[in-house]
């Protein structure tokens, strides 16, 4: 893996990084390292032919890959937070966000029943007819849709997970 | 939970707890024990002489004169008009008499709910058994010596581990995998080598007159008690709803505790004949634990396999269909037998891969049948244990070592706190959950000893010395920690705070985003370059469904669990519908209530008409062919509840009436026929509502041809069994129609009357419900059954992947 203190020096503002995701810094060279391998052309950018379309920009720098990647640690909820520090990026809410963007790909905040059924559609691939998936999406959209505009804002998306253990689901092991 | 217990009982139960106190009842227990006791004595009943008198038989005086005897042989008998003839029944008889007498026990205690909650039902089981024993040695009776090690071992043990093979929550398991291992495994070789060992120790000491155990026969002792039962324990957290982390690590551990145990067990046994032991034979030892897991767990895939194969082509043996799932377990139990391997792991694996593709395989009945079964016998096993530990508890000679004991039960809790606590701290990195000192708290006070150690040390070879001791002691510990445990944990889980899981989660919501934030990990953990659950579950998953679902499951349709569970969820809101429309008048003051919001109205027989015709659509809309997961549950002594279920029904429910309420209001914008936007008031169709009710019920025989054709069959739906062939459907609803009603959102009457008027282009009818007109146009619009309704088809399988992978 190489020393840690020649990779860190490599990657600009990794102070700043550090502090804003909460990664320690053998986290981040072994981030950078992956990165590194996933960025076959060694152009400083990972696009969607790397690895497969998951992100909806065209390029993601390392920046925003470990600012992705920090989502996922597991949430610690020991420490008191000092409320005047903004919301760390792997708390719950911040989780939440993640996945809400998932969905909400306009970014106006709400998912659309056909945002829904994109996201549908994807997960489900061949199992499902058009109108089953309409079906689904429509009890989906009842289920959660509290103020009836037929859309599901993302206070209606926490709420109707308020009791799943978001960070079991939305951790990876190794990130902590 | 009583959902599922026989009227009779109920009956009964009621009558008992009205007119009889408690201590009648102990009477009537002592009456059935005493007839089971007048039957017990094993030989003193002989056979009857069928003849009147001895005196018959006998030969007539030889004539010296030797002349023909008239009689040749006078041993005339007559023909026996009654006789008995006890010995030839004997075996099954008592059998079936102890059946019964733990069975009416169990049925005694729970009659007082109270009891139950309180009191785990292993601790009434063996205080009743205590009570048995007492009586038996007051009379000088030996309880029926059956618990042998083979029955043991091959008729009794399987069903319990069977029943929590087959009830293991899969997901959590798989999951949790490597945390329920390294405590299961790890976990009791450290208990008994430490308690082992530290016995050995204490046996050095002169004082307890205990020194001829050696090492062997002690670290035998040892095993034997490190086998975990905590039966009452995941009751309780069954109840609370503890962390599942937590539930299944408990779960888990105890049945492969078990295995883990049944093999040390035989190893020591083994061993303990042995006058010395190499180091070779450590080794051995070692490797030989290993074979024998790892080949359990190769014989249990080999016969989960060929089992889930089989039931491909039973549709026309649908009677046979659970006997295969038994043979094909009790087959992999007695070939891992056979071969020394670990027969436990087996039968667990096979139950655990059949499981799935069985289900799916066979029909909703036979599912049915096979859960319940599954659930008889374990109960049987484990209720015949228990009982059999009380009585065995009075009736045998005890060897009483104050020492011996008190320093056995004191390493045993002190050796698996121990464990717990340096295993937690070993593992706890690899967890995405870290266990808290809660959680390991609760680890530790779970580790009830129950039937398994009590067999195992009632069925010891006679060689061992001091086998006696070893019961005594194996009876102290099962006794403290049941009772003493078993008892106490419910406050102390209130009381220490455990994290709690929601086991609420039926709402497709929470699916849909768990779904979701799996896809996303699953993407994530690949660019991490890190393998981790989601990636194997993932890998696991697409080999599952390109090649094993294809061989093993018949007409194999890859069904997302999404829409399994959407399926599932609206036909529990139909079937609500369903049981609303039975319940006859006790629903009319809500038909009434709503009627009063939308004003004064007609008749109620023009209710029945319609709302029955609103029922169908909704359930032709949204009922079809449903594979009913198995529900997930766990406890020994009761068959699952299905009470959250309501809610969910009554939430929809309400989720439809009101949408449909709304949209009434709202103009229309579904395509298909153009309806006025104006909504109507009935007040002023009186006129009309004569003629009405003639064509509802001519509607009536269209729908349910069509949805007959669809394949549905309601009364099934009702018992909660897949829709079969619709033609008992037709008629249980034709009966039900006169005396039932439904609830029914205000616009019923909308629906129907909207529904002549695109039929029979009435020009009048304006009311827009566009929701369930919807619903009620389908099945007109064409004219092959097969194409009625999208959500009654079955998606086809398109070969063509629609994008990139």
């Amino acid at each position: 893996m190489g020393s840690t203190n020649s990779t860190l020096s490599k990657i600009p503002n990794v102070e700043e990084l550090m502090r804003e995701t909460g990664f320690s810094p053998a986290h981040i060279v072994r981030l950078y390292d992956r990165f590194e391998s996933l960025d076959k052309e060694k152009t400083g950018h990972l696009r969607p032919e790397d690895f497969g379309a998951i992100n909806r920009q065209d390029t993601v720098d390392f920046h925003s890959f470990v600012r992705i990647l920090a989502h996922f640690r597991p949430a610690e909820n020991n420490r008191p937070r000092d409320p005047s520090l903004p919301e760390p990026v792997n708390s719950r809410i911040s989780k939440l966000k993640f996945a809400f963007q998932l969905y909400d790909l306009d970014k106006d905040g709400k998912i659309s029943r056909a945002e829904l059924l994109q996201v549908l559609r994807s997960m489900m691939e061949m199992q499902v007819t058009e109108e089953q998936l309409e079906s689904i999406a429509d009890r989906t959209i009842q289920e959660a849709d509290l103020d009836r505009d037929d859309a599901i804002s993302f206070e209606e998306f926490r709420k109707s997970l308020e009791k799943v253990n978001i960070d079991h689901k939305m951790s990876i092991r190794f990130l902590r | 939970m009583r959902g599922i217990s026989h009227p009779t009982s109920g009956a009964v139960g009621e009558f008992f707890s009205k007119r009889l106190s408690m201590t009648m009842k102990l009477a009537v227990y002592f009456l059935t024990t005493g007839l089971t006791l007048l039957t017990l004595p094993c030989g003193s009943f002989t056979e009857v002489p069928s003849k009147p008198s001895g005196t018959v038989t006998v030969l007539p005086p030889v004539h010296p004169a030797g002349g023909p005897q008239a009689f040749p042989n006078a041993e005339k008998s007559d023909l026996p008009v009654f006789a008995m003839n006890y010995s030839r029944i004997q075996v099954p008889f008592e059998i079936t008499l102890w059946v019964l007498l733990a069975s009416f026990a169990k049925i005694g205690f729970h009659i007082y709910h109270k009891v139950t909650f309180w009191v785990p039902e292993s601790c009434l089981l063996i205080s009743i058994g205590l009570m048995v024993g007492a009586i038996m040695h007051a009379v000088h009776e030996e309880p029926p010596s059956v618990l042998s090690y083979n029955i043991f071992f091959l008729y009794i043990l399987p069903p319990m581990v069977l029943d929590s093979g087959y009830f293991m929550p899969t997901r959590p398991f798989f999951e949790n995998i490597g945390t329920v291992l390294w405590f299961a495994v790890v976990g009791t070789l450290w208990n008994s080598i430490g308690v082992g060992m530290s016995l050995y120790g204490v046996c050095q000491i002169g004082a307890l007159e205990v020194q001829d155990i050696n090492l062997q026969e002690n670290l035998l002792f040892a095993s034997i008690i490190s086998a975990v039962d905590p039966v009452a324990v995941l009751n309780v957290f069954e109840d609370v709803s503890v962390n599942e982390q937590l539930y299944i690590v408990v779960f888990g551990e105890s049945l492969f505790s078990d295995a883990v145990t049944v093999v040390l067990y035989n190893m020591f046994t083994f061993v303990a004949e042995m006058p010395v032991v190499e180091t070779v034979d450590v080794f051995l030892g070692v490797a030989k634990f290993f074979v024998v897991g790892l080949g359990g767990l190769a014989f249990g895939l080999v016969f989960g396999f060929v089992a889930s194969f089989t039931t491909r082509f039973t549709s026309n043996v649908r009677e046979i269909e659970p006997l295969f799932i038994f043979m094909y377990s009790y087959l992999a139990y007695l070939v891992a037998e056979l071969f020394n391997i670990s027969s436990i792991m087996a039968i667990v694996t096979c139950a655990l891969t059949m499981k799935y593709y069985v289900e799916e395989n066979v029909t909703q009945r036979s599912c049915t049948t096979i859960r319940h079964v599954v659930k008889m016998l374990s109960s049987i096993s484990e209720t015949l244990i228990f009982f059999f530990l009380g009585v065995v508890t009075i009736t045998t000679e005890h060897e009483w070592n104050w020492g011996y004991i008190l320093f056995t039960l004191l390493f045993a809790f002190l050796w698996r706190g121990l464990g717990i606590l340096v295993l937690t701290q070993i593992i706890n990195p690899f967890r995405t959950i870290p266990f808290n000192f809660k959680d390991q708290f609760m680890l530790g006070y779970s580790g009830l000893r129950g039937a398994v150690t009590f067999a195992l040390v009632f069925t010891l070879p006679d060689h061992i010395v001091r086998k006696k001791l070893f019961v005594t002691a194996t009876i102290c510990i099962i006794l403290f920690t049941v009772f003493i445990q078993g008892i106490s944990i419910r406050p102390l889980v209130e009381f220490i705070n455990v994290r709690r899981t929601n086991r609420n989660l039926d709402t497709i919501n929470v699916e849909v985003h768990s779904r979701l934030m799996e896809h996303a990990i699953a993407g994530i953990e690949d660019i991490c370059g890190q393998w981790g659950h989601y990636y194997w579950k993932d890998k696991f998953m697409k080999f599952n469904n390109q090649i094993l679902r294809k061989i093993l499951i018949k007409d194999n349709q890859a069904e997302s669990s999404i829409v399994a569970l959407y399926k599932k969820l609206e036909l529990q809101n139909a079937m609500e519908i369903l049981d609303t429309v039975s319940e006859g008048t006790s629903t009319a003051p809500s038909v009434i209530s709503l009627r009063k919001e939308k004003g004064p109205g007609k008749p109620k027989r023009k209710f029945v008409a319609a709302d029955l015709r609103k029922m169908h659509d909704i359930l032709s809309k949204n009922m079809y062919k449903i594979r009913q997961q198995t529900t997930e549950y766990t406890t020994k002594h009761s068959l699952p509840n299905d009470s959250h279920t309501k809610e969910i029904l009554i939430r929809r429910h309400g989720t439809i009436r009101r949408s449909l309420r709304l949209r009434s209001f709202q103009s229309p914008t579904l395509s298909g026929g153009g309806y006025p936007s104006a909504p109507r008031s009935r007040i002023g169709q009186p006129s009309r509502s004569s003629s009405r009710v003639s064509l509802p019920l001519r509607r009536l025989d269209t729908l349910t041809e069509v949805s007959s054709s669809a394949g549905v069959d309601l009364v099934d739906e009702r018992s909660g069994g897949r829709g079969r062939a619709g033609g008992r459907g037709k008629s249980r609803l034709n009966s039900s129609s006169s005396d039932s009603r439904v609830p029914a959102p205000p616009c019923h009457f909308d629906s129907s009357e909207v529904f002549h008027g695109n039929r029979d282009s009435m020009p009048e009818q304006e009311e827009p419900l566009s929701l369930s007109v919807t619903w009620a146009e389908e099945p007109s619009d064409h004219d092959d059954s097969s194409t009625q309704n999208p959500l009654l088809r079955r998606p086809r399988w398109n070969p063509v992947k629609p994008k990139n992978p």
